[in-house]
């Protein structure tokens, strides 16, 4: 029988509402940023001008300020456990701000978008509305919290991936993301349900001490983590939950797959991470590399067939945008290298590696939107002897590539560097990971060098102009992409630092 | 100095970027420049050199003064990593007997470089530029004292490469660019692995902290107990050296990591060639004297025999495949596999003599080769085939150019009185001295034998007795009655013009003086491999235990 609750209780829960809030600040804003967009778009619908863009521009650099405001309040948890705030979480909120910007700077000047859809109103909205999603993903610590947040990043990208309505592909790449993201959200609802029916807890911390006082089966705990790397690896897109990736990727506008294989990947991780470090058991002796559940195998296996899996594909693709899709599976890989090292360097080598490649992805979908622009194809051999006529664009793609490919100086070779380093700190157990990592690095540069190749190597089938010119912000942008990532390829003490910095996780039991 | 000498050619490069790419001859002037500069900068170096100071490791008492020379040695990076400490990574540079020879090849391989660049005409702006980046790197190379500031030299070279081989190359490019950068990052990923493995096993005495510094490493007192590298991790030390000797030799290249080379060399214009054989190739055997021998030298001790085999097949193999080639551009890179392979061998021999005779070796065939493949070029560039049998009778018709193929030719073969049979001598000396190699000694002595068969037959073919009946060119009759040559559509001089002869003249000059009287090079290099035969040998080892 359900009592209501006394006034006192009411009102304990509506002052710690009210103090949470302090606390919510930059969801709220991002969220309010979300309502101004959809009344301006009712607004000034009639105008055909850029002002959404400029709006979302603005509020989302905006937003960096509230999160900035954070770092003051770390260690703290609201809504009664459902949420923290640590320099984690916070990593992540300038890192899905940040790409967010960089996806409407894209969207911007992308013909794609501006030219074939009937208007890009709710395009902006949407991609805010992943944003707000995004940031709640990184700060949940409560298993209904990681599951709407997850569920709101979904939605939002189910509708972007299908935003050129006319386009098949596009459409059938949004109606496949949604069946996929369907089949795996339910995956996940049902090994958080075992998880509960074995705890009675949703809070993660909570689970964790539950888990080690009580003890478990550990069958059943088997299944539900399997169910829920489920979820998780369907979001970071590592093999075997990779299967929507490619077609997604190709179907979407450019700037969307880009937000997805940057932002909404590193969401996953974000998660996978608060996850694994803070539910999962890892036995009494937290320093020592004993865990205490069978995850570190699992992952593993993800880790280990990513790599190998999406290197080796990628060798046969024409299409860039495919071809990135199945080096993002690849890269999921290498950064989970980093997680399944299970210590503060493994953790800040993989968010460095993040940072890594969130610059030289966004640098390359960015340089794809440029000349898709221009020539109106994404196939790579249409790419033919736009080197010599496109000089930045050409440049930059090869520093992104080979900064994919982790050679130096570019801030992509640090990334697996550290993510390497990582690995070998812990002796000689890990080595077999490093040594499939940089061997299927190697493969991976045959289908990346493929695009200069394409560029500079060969001469294009059709006369072609002697100069291809395009707009200022796209090369002012690329421009500046592409110095980041050579500067912090050599000098990446900041970036190393800031990384270094955020490995401070609530409630974590490891380091 | 140093830093000078390494970064004169990017911010060459820099002054062609705002270069407007109609201005072909200043871009050349400059990267001319900048070629000068580094030979100048070389040369002071090599005046102010004390030749009596070792190098390879640090001095008794730690430090490096006494050791290394120009050193220039900066933080570059610390990282806090935490638990871990922190890390440090290094900007240091300093050159020893070691690199001393290197630096001064690479700076006088650059010039010749630049000037057999003079042709290249498609493109010119962005050719420049990867070739400055390209000097760059491989000055970097032989400066850099620490692990990870060599890496990413070392990385570097690849792209220029790349895209050298594979834009201004031949019809086969394509696959000859992608397959050299593959080879090589085959090869230097391990070298990535091994590079942090050692981070973690060694420790800077001076600071107390994990270090990269190539000379920490090269002293087996620094590597701490336990550690992955660590005295007693027998299995893994192993694995290391294993790995990076692949890494290394797969530049070098030996035999059976080889097969990219003949293809890069047939596909690259005339400059790259040059540069490819010139130093490039240097990188692999100099990497295993900095690095792979010296940071595990009781798995050295251990594989003397095995390296010695490989020297051996190198030189054979080599030669019976120059033997076999009708494209002379091919002959003159497996003579390229093949004289490296002395290099190898004299390794192997790990004796001073052998050891001498290999670092010498690599100067020589520095300088050898970049002028065999000079000397392709003319003759390409003016005919454009290399099939040996579409000649016959040049001599007659250009006797320069016959006359400086002759010396080339010689010097390659090992002709007493060019450089080439000095280093040589010494490595047969050196290996015949040693127990383990004496056989193989006995046995790569064929090799000579066969490289005087294919160069000498080659030259015969090509520049002896009449014109063939299907040669490329044809004979005219000027006004005295004299055959005169004449190549279809080729404007300039028949036989060798002002700047080839600028490009050849030098090197045949270094190579007949070398030949006569070697001590200038043989002064700088014996101390540092003395230095070195001492670190790898075993009495060390056993002093150590």
């Amino acid at each position: 029988m359900y009592e209501l609750p006394s006034g006192a209780e009411i009102q304990a829960i509506i002052t710690t509402l009210k103090t949470s809030a302090v606390y919510y600040l930059p969801e709220i804003y991002l969220s309010a940023l979300f309502l101004v967009l959809i009344l301006s778009d009712l607004v000034f619908r009639q105008k055909k001008n850029q002002l959404l863009s400029i709006v979302s521009l603005f509020g989302l650099t905006g937003s960096l300020w509230f999160i900035w405001k954070q770092h003051s309040m770390t260690g703290q948890e609201i809504f009664f456990g459902m949420y923290v705030i640590d320099e984690f979480a916070i990593f992540f909120k300038y890192f899905f701000v940040v790409s967010a910007i960089l996806t409407v700077l894209m969207s911007m000047t992308s013909d794609e978008l501006n030219k074939r859809t009937s208007g890009v109103g709710e395009y902006y909205v949407l991609v805010v509305g992943m944003v707000i999603g995004m940031v709640m993903m990184a700060s949940s610590t409560d298993l209904l919290m990681m599951l709407v947040s997850m569920e709101l990043v979904s939605l939002a990208a189910y509708v972007l991936t299908g935003y050129l309505k006319r386009e098949r592909r596009s459409t059938e790449a949004s109606l496949k993301y949604l069946v996929y993201g369907a089949v795996s959200s339910g995956l996940m609802i049902y090994g958080f349900s075992i998880l509960y029916g074995l705890t009675g807890e949703t809070n993660i911390s909570e689970i964790s001490s539950v888990l080690l006082s009580r003890g478990y089966d550990p069958v059943t705990l088997m299944i539900a983590s399997i169910m829920i790397l489920a979820g998780i690896g369907y979001k970071v897109g590592a093999v075997p939950f990779h299967f929507w990736s490619p077609d997604v990727y190709e179907g979407a506008p450019i700037p969307v797959t880009a937000l997805l294989s940057v932002a909404s990947k590193a969401a996953g991780f974000a998660l996978l991470i608060r996850f694994f470090y803070v539910a999962v058991p890892h036995g009494p002796d937290t320093g020592a590399f004993t865990p205490g559940s069978e995850w570190l195998l699992l992952l593993m296996i993800l880790s280990v067939t990513s790599m190998i899996y999406g290197n080796v594909v990628a060798l046969w693709q024409t299409n860039v945008k495919r071809l990135l899709a199945y080096s993002s599976i690849a890269h999921a890989g290498y950064i989970l290298l980093g997680i399944i090292v299970m210590d503060e360097l493994g953790t800040q080598a993989t968010l460095f590696y993040l940072i890594s490649y969130l610059m030289m992805n966004f640098g390359a979908f960015l340089v794809a939107v440029t000349i898709a622009n221009k020539t109106g194809s994404e196939n790579i051999e249409d790419y033919r002897g736009l080197g010599r006529r496109m000089p930045l664009a050409g440049a930059a793609m090869t520093v992104f590539l080979i900064s994919l490919v982790g050679l130096p100086p570019t801030v992509g070779f640090i990334g697996k560097l550290m993510i390497f380093s990582a690995l070998l700190a812990k002796g000689s157990v890990f080595v077999w990971l490093a040594l499939v990592g940089v061997l299927t690095s190697v493969i991976s540069l045959y289908y990346y060098m493929l695009i200069p190749l394409n560029m500079y190597l060969r001469e294009s089938k059709q006369p072609l102009p002697d100069t291809i010119r395009s707009g200022m912000l796209p090369q002012l942008v690329t421009a500046g992409l592409m110095l980041l990532t050579l500067y912090f390829g050599i000098f990446f003490t900041p970036l190393s630092d800031f990384a270094r910095y955020a490995v401070t996780l609530f409630g974590n039991q490891l380091y | 100095m140093l830093s000078l000498i390494v970064f004169l050619p990017i911010l060459a490069g820099l002054i062609i970027l705002a270069v407007p790419s109609s201005q072909k001859q200043i871009i050349r002037i400059v990267t001319l420049l900048a070629a000068f500069g580094q030979g100048i900068l070389a040369v002071l170096i090599w005046q102010g050199y004390d030749p009596s100071l070792p190098g390879i490791t640090a001095s008794a008492d730690g430090s490096l003064d006494g050791s290394f020379q120009f050193v220039e040695r900066l933080p570059w990076i610390t990282l806090d990593l935490g638990a871990f400490g922190t890390l440090n990574i290094e900007y240091f540079l300093g050159v020893d007997g070691l690199s001393i020879t290197m630096v001064l090849l690479t700076a006088l391989i650059s010039i010749i470089g630049v000037l057999s660049s003079w042709t290249i005409s498609k493109q010119v702006k962005g050719y420049f530029i990867l070739y400055n980046l390209l000097s760059t790197a491989m000055m970097g190379c032989f400066v850099a004292l620490d692990f990870f500031l060599f890496y990413v030299f070392w990385e570097l070279m690849l792209l220029p490469m790349y895209f050298l081989i594979g834009i201004w190359g031949g019809p086969n490019r394509e696959y000859a660019a992608i397959k050299f950068f593959l080879y090589t990052l085959f090869g230097s990923v391990f070298m990535l692995l091994v590079m942090i493995g050692l981070y973690f096993s060694v420790i800077d005495p001076a600071t107390g902290n994990h270090t990269f510094s190539l000379v920490a490493m090269a002293s087996q007192e620094n590597y701490i107990e336990g550690s992955i590298f660590g005295p007693e991790s027998v299995f893994w030390r192993y694995a290391a050296f294993i790995v990076l000797f692949i890494g290394f030799a797969i530049k070098v290249p030996m035999f059976p990591f080889h097969t990219w080379l003949p293809d890069a060399h047939v596909e690259a214009p005339t400059p790259i060639s040059v540069i490819l054989a010139g130093v490039l190739l240097k990188l692999g055997t100099y990497g295993m004297m900095r690095i792979n021998f010296p940071f595990f030298p009781e798995v050295f001790q251990a594989s003397l025999y095995v390296i010695g085999v490989f020297g051996a097949i190198n030189i054979i193999y080599g030669a019976f495949c120059a033997l076999a080639q009708s494209d002379l551009k091919k002959l003159v890179a497996y003579s390229s596999i093949s004289h490296m392979g002395y290099v190898l061998l004299g390794l192997a021999a790990n004796n001073t003599e052998g050891m001498v005779g290999a670092l010498y070796q690599m100067f020589n065939h520095g300088t050898i080769t970049a002028m065999l493949f000079l000397l392709v070029g003319v003759i390409y560039d003016r005919a454009h085939t290399r099939q040996i049998d579409k000649f016959g009778g040049l001599a007659s018709y250009m006797p320069v150019y016959a006359g400086i193929v002759t010396v080339a030719w010689f010097a390659s073969l090992g002709l007493p009185g060019l450089s080439g049979f000095i280093s040589e001598a010494f490595v047969f000396v050196g290996a015949f001295s040693a127990e383990v190699t004496r056989n193989l000694a006995i046995v790569s002595v064929l090799g000579i034998v066969f490289g005087a068969a294919y160069l000498l037959w080659s030259l015969q073919r090509m520049f002896l007795g009449k014109r063939n009946p299907d040669a490329v060119y044809e004979l005219h009759k000027d006004a005295e009655g004299n055959d005169v040559i004449h190549f279809h559509d080729w404007k300039g001089k028949n036989d060798l013009d002002g700047r080839e002869l600028a490009m050849l003249v030098p090197l045949a000059a270094i190579i007949i003086v070398l030949g006569v009287y070697p001590m200038p090079v043989l002064g700088m290099i014996t101390t540092s491999i003395n230095k070195l035969v001492e670190v790898l040998s075993p009495v060390v080892l056993t002093a150590l235990n």
